[in-house]
């Protein structure tokens, strides 16, 4: 499904990683490893297409992503290093305001349902500025389920949350393999998502 | 599509609501600047009349030029421009979108207030109608060029200064079009040929710029 192949990403002078091939298939987890610094994020940009390689490319169900566009976006799901939460909206409305744009309608009560599941309800109506660290990776990370998305991307993705929020956010992880979605997820602690095939990219300095 | 324009327009107007201040500063640029010219001149009548229709024009450049850093930079620095630019609609539209709202909170404003900064100058009421609608004709080309050039200069250091130097020499037909055709208007020449050419100029920034400003804002995130 998602298939990479002979991917070299430079920044600057430096080559960050060259010849990197694998793929994802339909339930698989991936976890992109590596001191600080390897490439981890660039990755997964790149695997968004938000970093254009070196050589080599991204393929999206044996198309190439940047040939794909709006066609790929519509099955990506990307909660990357920074939050993209409005200071100046509440919860709610960020949430809102990211449905819209894939498309989910107003009504649909799918930004509703989003917060209650990572336990936001209590703060759906505070502005994103005086939310804490961990509740505005929370709203990040509940804009995965305001539409269906083949494929999560998430940088970092239990960064600033707490024991509980790691819990679920791994029950998360869980039933989206199972329904046959992909995730690819650069981490500092292995969090164990069970029951699913794991594979590992290992990026090295 | 329509429904994208939309979404992307109410919600950069419901975040402008909510940074009032930031709105308010362009608009109070635009006031204060036109008004000093009339004080540092003098009440000479005939010279602020002929004066007039430029200082409103470079005043309007100015204070919409204020206005651009304002464009992306707040999305690219909390990630909400990644979202945006990864969401399953052309980013053409999202950037037409953004334009929109910009102009509308930025632009819109000022071609409101013009009459009034034109009464200073004694332009007479017919120059005053041409002067608004030169300005609404060309404002909307500001935002639009301007926001290609906010989109090259993001996330650099010192982008303000440079995106005026990128932006100001292509705002000069504008200009010149804008305080032309409200002279031509005074002088009893008929401001339709100005007022077209700032309409030629329009149309393709409308289709060209969002397009210009899409590739920019990649090349800006990578």
């Amino acid at each position: 499904m998602l298939e990479v192949v002979d991917l070299v990403c430079v920044r600057g002078e430096r080559c960050l990683f060259q010849d990197l091939s694998f793929q994802l298939e339909a339930g698989e987890l991936l976890y992109v490893q590596g001191p600080n610094g390897s490439g981890k994020t660039t990755l997964l940009r790149a695997l968004c297409g938000l970093v254009l390689p070196e050589s080599g490319e991204v393929r999206w169900k044996s198309q190439n992503i940047r040939r794909l566009g709006e066609e790929y976006h519509r099955e990506l799901a990307y909660v990357g290093h920074l939050n993209g939460v409005k200071d100046e909206l509440t919860a709610y409305e960020n949430l809102r305001v990211m449905g819209r744009l894939h498309g989910v309608a107003t009504d649909s009560g799918r930004a509703e349902a989003a917060l209650k599941r990572l336990e936001l309800s209590a703060c759906a109506e505070l502005p994103g500025k005086v939310l804490s660290q961990g509740q505005k990776r929370r709203v990040a990370l509940a804009s995965l389920l305001l539409a269906p998305k083949a494929l999560w991307i998430m940088d970092e993705p239990f960064n600033a949350l707490d024991v509980k929020a790691v819990g679920i956010m791994q029950g998360l992880l869980s039933e989206h393999l199972d329904g046959g979605g992909m995730a690819v997820l650069t981490t500092h602690q292995e969090v164990e998502i069970i029951g699913h095939r794991a594979r590992h990219v290992r990026l090295s300095a | 599509m329509g429904a994208a324009l939309r979404d992307v327009v109410m919600r950069d107007l419901t975040l402008a609501l909510r940074r009032r201040a930031d709105v308010l500063t362009t608009l109070f640029f635009f006031v204060i600047v036109a008004s000093l010219f009339p004080l540092g001149i003098g009440p000479e009548m005939k010279t602020l009349r002929l004066m007039g229709p430029g200082v409103v024009w470079v005043a309007a450049l100015l204070a919409s030029m204020l206005s651009l850093g304002r464009l992306f930079s707040a999305d690219y620095a909390d990630g909400s421009l990644e979202q945006l630019v990864l969401a399953p609609q052309p980013l053409a539209v999202v950037v037409l979108g953004k334009v929109l709202a910009h102009w509308l909170v930025s632009g819109l404003p000022l071609v409101l207030m013009a009459p009034l900064l034109g009464i200073q100058y004694g332009l007479s009421p017919r120059a005053l109608g041409i002067l608004v609608l030169t300005l609404l004709l060309g404002t909307p080309v500001l935002s639009l060029i301007g926001a290609v050039g906010a989109a090259l200069t993001l996330g650099l250091r010192g982008g303000g200064v440079l995106v005026s130097l990128l932006v100001l020499p292509l705002y000069v037909p504008v200009l010149i079009f804008g305080a032309g055709a409200v002279e031509a208007g005074i002088n009893g020449l008929g401001a339709q040929a100005h007022l077209s050419l700032l309409g030629a100029v329009l149309v393709p920034s409308l289709i060209l710029a969002p397009w210009a400003a899409g590739w920019a804002l990649r090349i800006s995130l990578e």
